[in-house]
């Protein structure tokens, strides 16, 4: 009973919001941040833009701290003993041992994990992996619009945060780039996990491959592209589609997402 | 049905000989213009791992007279550089350097290649190799991320000079941050032997600041897409191949320079400033041309170029679209040393002075000798050809350079003697003088103007640079010629 209560009263919360138009910092003390219904052009879809239902996302991305936790409550996720089906020997190798690491890395962005991984922390948290869709849209917010591409400066600085050099530190979860939704870290520190990560059926081949539907990384299919100058999405989907399910990679991390309660 | 087959089969037999021999004569240049290239799988004998060199050092010839496997381990790895003296880059790179190692290996031989994408690394990466025969030129095959190592095999059909790349979305930007090198597939019977062998490759780089601009520069997607380049280097870097990093000869070896272009965008007109190449292997291929002064190196190709040094010097490396050479960083240096041999080249003579004779300087302008024109007049055109002919070395307000060019305005040298001021003018002047106590050593050439000319200039420097009443005369400027 008193369950159903907040949720309602959640409800009501978030249709205040979008009904009088509450500034988004309201919502900063939340943990999760709500992104209203709207459309984003996926790269590969010539111009055909895709509908978004809102959702909700993690405003931080999921720490060291967090992940220890979930280890702690569900143990056959730990380095020992997780199913090498599930991840691979890399999983968690920046730890000093199952459920210890460095202390100064605890409010940082986990990394090293594999899909599966992601996807039960998300699960246990009554929550999912965002699609790639709502992640996009999501980080297609600039720094103080809803559509970074029409704002001065933010494609470059993208690329100039991607290209840096990976971080031996990751600094700590939410002190980087917030953007215009509250939502941090998107950009330029780590690489995130989606649901549906390796769907774009590229082949890591950037050129040819016409004969495939969805011609994302085709030189002369670039044409194929919605947006040929994002680079950084370009980037984002090589290294989606360069991964399998197992995978642990230093750089590549992840947030949760939810539906909103309707 | 037997029986006849063998008569059938030696006819057939002989006319391929006819037909191959026909082949070599019509085009002794270039030999094999048969379509499809023959591999034997079953000729390969023993494993290898390939030697892999940094720029602009290139792996031993391959000495061996039989295919082999060949294991190559390449490893990618990103990594901030400088592209100048205190200009920092984000380079991504096969083996740590741009352009990548050197691959050096056999036509016919089975190539177990292995890339690796260090776990640092913040990106996927593959290669595309010009010399691979086969979807993507290995780079679907190679498709890795961060921290995990593909392998493929390919068998090296044609011989050549072979560039490979990164080709992962966006191929450009991977392109453009230094994802290319060399791979030399060895013909059967090898390369003529020798003394120097050396890896050069070009490549266009676009950063947010311009040329020069000092600090980490971060790629420009902007110029990029533009194609207006900020750097054009050969083997990354300004300097990477002068000073103390110049490629090194001696007088009377042969020199054999490995030469690719990465691009991404720009296309290199190879030229050695000083040498002409006498033998290219256009485009990397089998093809050889003599005598040639600049060789074109596409974007995404090659060239092979050999020469004899004959002359100690600083031969000097440019793409010949000059301004790249001038103002973006395309020079390198191949430093000779040894015995000079002044019967190919004497070196700079006896220094001398030219002067046009004085008639063809008449010949070519027309006078306003005899037109009458006021003092006020004469000064305003004096003073317009003062600035034509006289500033660019006396400068504009007649006070030269000290030591250099001497002063016209305030000068003793011009008030002392019209006589001199008006030789120096017409006849030109060389050797020692001294002016207002300063000496100078240097050549003034004689100036193609008329002799009313001479006075309306030498007038407009008596009188506004000098204060001087002194007036000179067409007729006078006329005696003094000689």
């Amino acid at each position: 009973m008193k369950k159903r209560i907040y949720c309602l009263l959640i409800t009501a919360l978030l249709l205040t919001i979008q009904l009088l138009h509450i500034p988004l910092s309201a919502q900063e003390g939340q943990t999760m941040v709500f992104i209203p219904a709207g459309s984003y052009l996926p790269l590969y879809s010539g111009n055909k833009t895709t509908k978004v239902p809102a959702f909700m996302i993690d405003r931080l991305p999921v720490t060291n701290a967090d992940f220890g936790r979930f280890i702690a409550d569900n143990p056959e996720w730990s380095r020992k003993n997780v199913k090498r089906l599930f991840a691979d020997a890399g999983y968690l190798r920046h730890w000093k041992d199952d459920g210890t690491f460095a202390p100064g890395i605890a409010g940082s962005a986990v990394v090293n994990v594999s899909w599966f991984a992601a996807r039960k922390y998300c699960e246990c948290q009554g929550k999912r992996l965002p699609t790639t869709a709502e992640w996009e849209r999501a980080a297609e917010a600039g720094r103080t619009r809803p559509d970074g591409r029409n704002e001065e400066g933010f494609y470059a600085l993208i690329l100039e945060l991607i290209s840096k050099p990976s971080f031996t530190h990751l600094p700590e979860a939410g002190t980087t780039l917030k953007n215009y939704y509250g939502v941090w870290d998107l950009i330029g520190v780590t690489w995130e996990w989606t649901w549906d990560f390796n769907s774009a059926l590229s082949t890591g081949e950037s050129r040819g491959n016409a004969s495939l539907d969805n011609t994302l990384f085709c030189g002369g299919g670039s044409l194929q592209s919605g947006d040929t100058g994002n680079y950084a999405a370009f980037l984002r989907y090589a290294m989606r589609s360069s991964l399998k399910a197992s995978n642990t990679v230093q750089s590549l991390g992840f947030r949760c997402a939810k539906d909103v309660a309707r | 049905m037997k029986k006849n087959s063998l008569p059938f089969i030696a006819i057939g037999f002989i006319t391929h000989v006819m037909l191959l021999s026909a082949c070599q004569n019509a085009d002794s240049s270039n030999d094999d213009s048969h379509i499809g290239r023959e591999y034997n799988l079953t000729e390969i004998k023993g494993e290898e791992r390939a030697v892999l060199t940094p720029p602009p050092f290139v792996p031993p010839p391959i000495t061996r007279d039989h295919a082999s496997k060949v294991i190559v381990d390449l490893e990618i790895i990103e990594q901030e550089m400088e592209i100048a003296d205190g200009v920092n880059y984000m380079f991504w790179t096969f083996g740590g350097t741009v352009p990548g190692s050197f691959i050096r290996i056999r036509e016919g031989d089975y190539v177990e290649f292995h890339l690796k994408n260090h776990p640092d690394n913040k990106l996927p990466h593959n290669i595309d190799l010009h010399a691979v025969t086969g979807q993507g030129g290995g780079a679907e095959a190679t498709f890795v991320a961060p921290g995990y190592e593909a392998t493929f095999n390919f068998t090296a059909l044609n011989p050549g000079l072979f560039v490979y790349h990164c080709a992962t979305a966006p191929v450009g930007m991977h392109i453009a941050n230094g994802m290319y090198g060399l791979i030399l597939v060895e013909p059967k019977e090898g390369l003529p032997k020798v003394d120097k062998e050396f890896y050069v490759m070009q490549g266009d780089f676009y950063t947010e600041g311009s040329y020069g601009e000092s600090g980490l520069q971060a790629f420009d997607m902007n110029k990029a897409i533009k194609e207006q380049a900020d750097y054009v280097v050969f083997n990354g870097k300004v300097g990477a191949l002068t000073g103390d990093n110049a490629l090194k000869a001696r007088t009377g070896e042969t020199v054999r320079l490995f030469v690719g272009n990465g691009g991404p965008n720009l296309v290199s007109s190879f030229h050695v400033i000083g040498e002409v190449f006498d033998n290219v292997y256009m485009e990397g291929g089998s093809l050889k041309n003599h005598d040639i002064q600049t060789t074109l190196v596409p974007a995404g190709g090659s060239a092979i170029t050999e020469f004899k040094v004959e002359i100690p010097g600083n031969f000097i490396l440019v793409d010949h679209s000059i301004f790249r050479a001038f103002n973006k960083g395309a020079l390198g240096i191949l430093a000779v040393d040894g015995e000079e041999n002044k019967q190919i080249y004497s070196g700079k003579s006896e220094p001398g002075i030219y002067q046009p004779a004085a008639e063809a300087v008449k010949k070519v302008r027309k006078s306003p000798e005899t037109a009458a024109i006021s003092p006020e007049q004469q000064l305003a055109i004096g003073e317009k050809l003062y600035q034509v002919n006289c500033s660019a070395c006396h400068l504009a307000d007649g006070k030269g350079v000290a030591g250099v060019f001497p002063p016209v305005a305030g000068s003793d040298f011009i008030a002392k003697s019209p006589e001199k001021a008006i030789g120096a003018v017409v006849n030109g002047l060389s050797g020692e003088i001294t002016v207002n106590g300063v000496k100078y050593n240097s050549v003034m050439p004689r100036q193609a103007l008329t002799d009313a000319e001479t006075a309306a200039v030498l007038n407009f420097v008596y009188s506004t640079m000098n204060g001087s009443d002194m007036r000179v005369t067409a007729d006078q400027v006329k005696n003094a010629r000689k």
